[in-house]
């Protein structure tokens, strides 16, 4: 990373830690979504940005995710393994779907991963017994974590900010291991990949369980968050949304999903002092953005920084010219 | 001594076209073996039903004596057998060693052992000593999209060493590249032939790289193979001039 780069991350986690001092509850509500939500678009940008598998799944998974760990703290789990219960369970369903589905890519993986999604949706309306249906589930308690209560705002933000970091230190490792190497190669050329030995299949798998079990985890921490889950958050239109995120902040880019669910959770809220219109602002500023920078914001904020060093180094060398012609 | 790729009665069809018919021949250990033929003679088909990037519709292809029709591509890999592509098939993304480190990864260790080992999988000095080999180490930081047409293809074909194969199957290394950097690209690769006795085959159009690499030359024409010999009779041969010329 360069020492830019490292300056605005250091400016950013500073930002994060002291934002809910300044915060009404309902900022620090806003700002525990980002947290929540951003592991989830990690996850779909693992699978997407880095294995290049478009997935219309990942909102399905965070609802199985939120739905695991509300079914089972209530009956007495300790939330610590409800939570971990709530990614092994999407790592395996992840697994089990991607098996099948991965042998299609582009848009038809987006059907299958569409259907899915549609599927669990239903799953969650139709099951009453297991599900409590449209009726959703209530008061999915906050943990205690070794003498730490989380039930106040501020308290689960910070829990919600620790296990963003720790997933995210996680993945930053990952993708920093051959592991990551091998993904950027599933997304460029996969035929030259399997020529050099990649077994593709396998790695694709592996990325999107992961990137799915990650969905599940963003869950795991969604139904204490918002305290009550219905199967209407988990339909197609969160996955639309984690796909914005991911789009938005820059596919490919580790740091994309940071920006992206930052503009997902909070340019509608900024937007609606225009009232009525504020839907309408924000889809024509999602598609001013994807028109004029695809690549995101972070491809976007690149493009910059490469212009202004060039317009600065084009400085230098016309000065020296100068300085070398007098 | 075993051939180290055989290849007997070798068909491949596509509905009514036959791009690959009845093909049968060896590779010996050590030896450097050219197939030329004009465009849309059947050299890539072939070279693709080797490598399991297509099921052939008949016919038996084996490494080492061991039959391997039909195999998939990562696992003829791991067997020792590596090969480039005909358009260029470099990481644009990647660094020149992370394409280095890349293709040879997937040889260390599993894949647990890849996911908590070193990130560059114990192929660091490995990559540095192919870049100083292929004389890329003033780019070796440099995205490989960023390179030059010829750069790029030597990059490719350093890929293709660096698991260390006992068999390379070069399908058109010198296409596009200019004059200066094929005759490099021509010693660097009899450099390494000779360096760790390696054996190639490769698919060439520029007859002068053909003729001074290769120690055999197959000819195949519409999909058959019409000649076999030393270079300096495949020039002469009647047949192959009828082939190349008659159409």
């Amino acid at each position: 990373m360069t020492r830019l780069g490292t300056a605005v991350v250091v400016v950013a986690a500073v930002a994060a830690i002291v934002a809910p001092f300044f915060l009404k509850p309902y900022g620090i509500f806003l700002i525990s979504t980002w947290a929540v939500l951003t592991i989830a678009a990690i996850g779909l940008n693992l699978t997407l940005g880095y294995a290049g598998q478009i997935s219309l799944a990942q909102g399905a998974f965070v609802g199985i995710g939120a739905y695991t760990v509300a079914l089972l703290t209530p009956v007495g789990v300790p939330f610590v393994l409800a939570f971990l219960a709530a990614g092994l369970l999407c790592f395996a369903v992840g697994w089990g779907l991607g098996y099948p589905a991965l042998r299609v890519q582009h848009h038809y993986l987006a059907f299958v991963t569409l259907a899915f999604t549609t599927l669990v949706f239903l799953v969650l309306r139709n099951e009453q017994w297991l599900t409590n249906g449209i009726y959703g589930i209530t008061g999915t308690p906050r943990p205690t974590i070794l003498g730490w209560s989380t039930n106040a705002a501020r308290d689960f933000y910070f829990f919600c900010l620790g296990i963003l970091t720790l997933l995210s230190l996680a993945t930053w490792w990952m993708l920093r291991s051959p592991w990551g190497r091998a993904f950027v190669a599933l997304r460029e050329n996969p035929l030259r990949a399997l020529s050099l030995g990649l077994d593709t299949r396998r790695y694709t798998l592996m990325a999107f369980a992961i990137g799915s079990s990650l969905g599940g985890l963003s869950g795991a921490l969604y139904a204490p968050l918002v305290q009550f889950i219905e199967p209407n958050s988990f339909a197609l239109g969160l996955s639309f949304n984690l796909l914005l995120m991911v789009i938005v902040g820059g596919a490919g880019n580790f740091f994309g999903p940071f920006i992206g669910a930052l503009v997902a959770v909070l340019l509608p809220e900024w937007l609606r002092i225009t009232q009525g219109y504020y839907l309408i602002l924000y889809a024509a500023a999602i598609m001013v953005m994807m028109a004029f920078c695809p690549s995101g914001l972070l491809g976007l904020a690149e493009r910059v920084i490469k212009s202004l060093n060039g317009r600065r180094a084009g400085a230098t060398t016309t000065v020296r010219a100068e300085g070398a012609g007098s | 001594m075993t051939a180290v790729l055989g290849v007997s009665n070798l068909r491949k069809a596509f509905g009514g076209v036959v791009a690959v018919d009845d093909v049968s021949f060896e590779v010996r250990p050590g030896e450097i073996l050219g197939i030329i033929g004009p465009n849309g003679s059947g050299k890539s088909t072939l070279f693709n039903c080797v490598l399991g990037q297509l099921q052939p519709s008949a016919g038996e292809v084996r490494i080492d004596g061991q039959v391997t029709t039909g195999a998939r591509p990562c696992d003829l890999n791991r067997l020792g057998v590596s090969r480039t592509f005909q358009l260029l098939q470099v990481f644009p993304q990647l660094s020149v060693r992370d394409n280095l480190i890349l293709a040879g990864q997937e040889h260390q260790g599993t894949m647990v052992s890849r996911l908590f080992g070193r990130t560059d999988a114990g192929l660091g000095d490995a990559a540095a000593q192919m870049i100083e080999f292929f004389r890329l180490s003033h780019l070796s930081k440099e995205q490989a999209g960023s390179l030059s047409y010829g750069q790029q293809k030597l990059l490719d074909a350093a890929m293709a060493f660096m698991a260390g194969p006992r068999l390379v199957l070069l399908d058109e290394p010198a296409g596009g590249v200019n004059l200066t950097m094929l005759g490099h690209l021509r010693e660097r690769l009899q450099a390494y032939h000779t360096e760790r006795k390696a054996t190639f085959v490769v698919i060439e159009h520029q007859m002068e790289f053909v003729m001074a690499l290769c120690t055999r030359v197959l000819v195949l024409a519409e999909g058959r193979l019409i000649a076999e010999g030393a270079p300096d009779e495949i020039r002469r041969n009647p047949i192959v001039i009828e082939a190349y010329l008659g159409h």
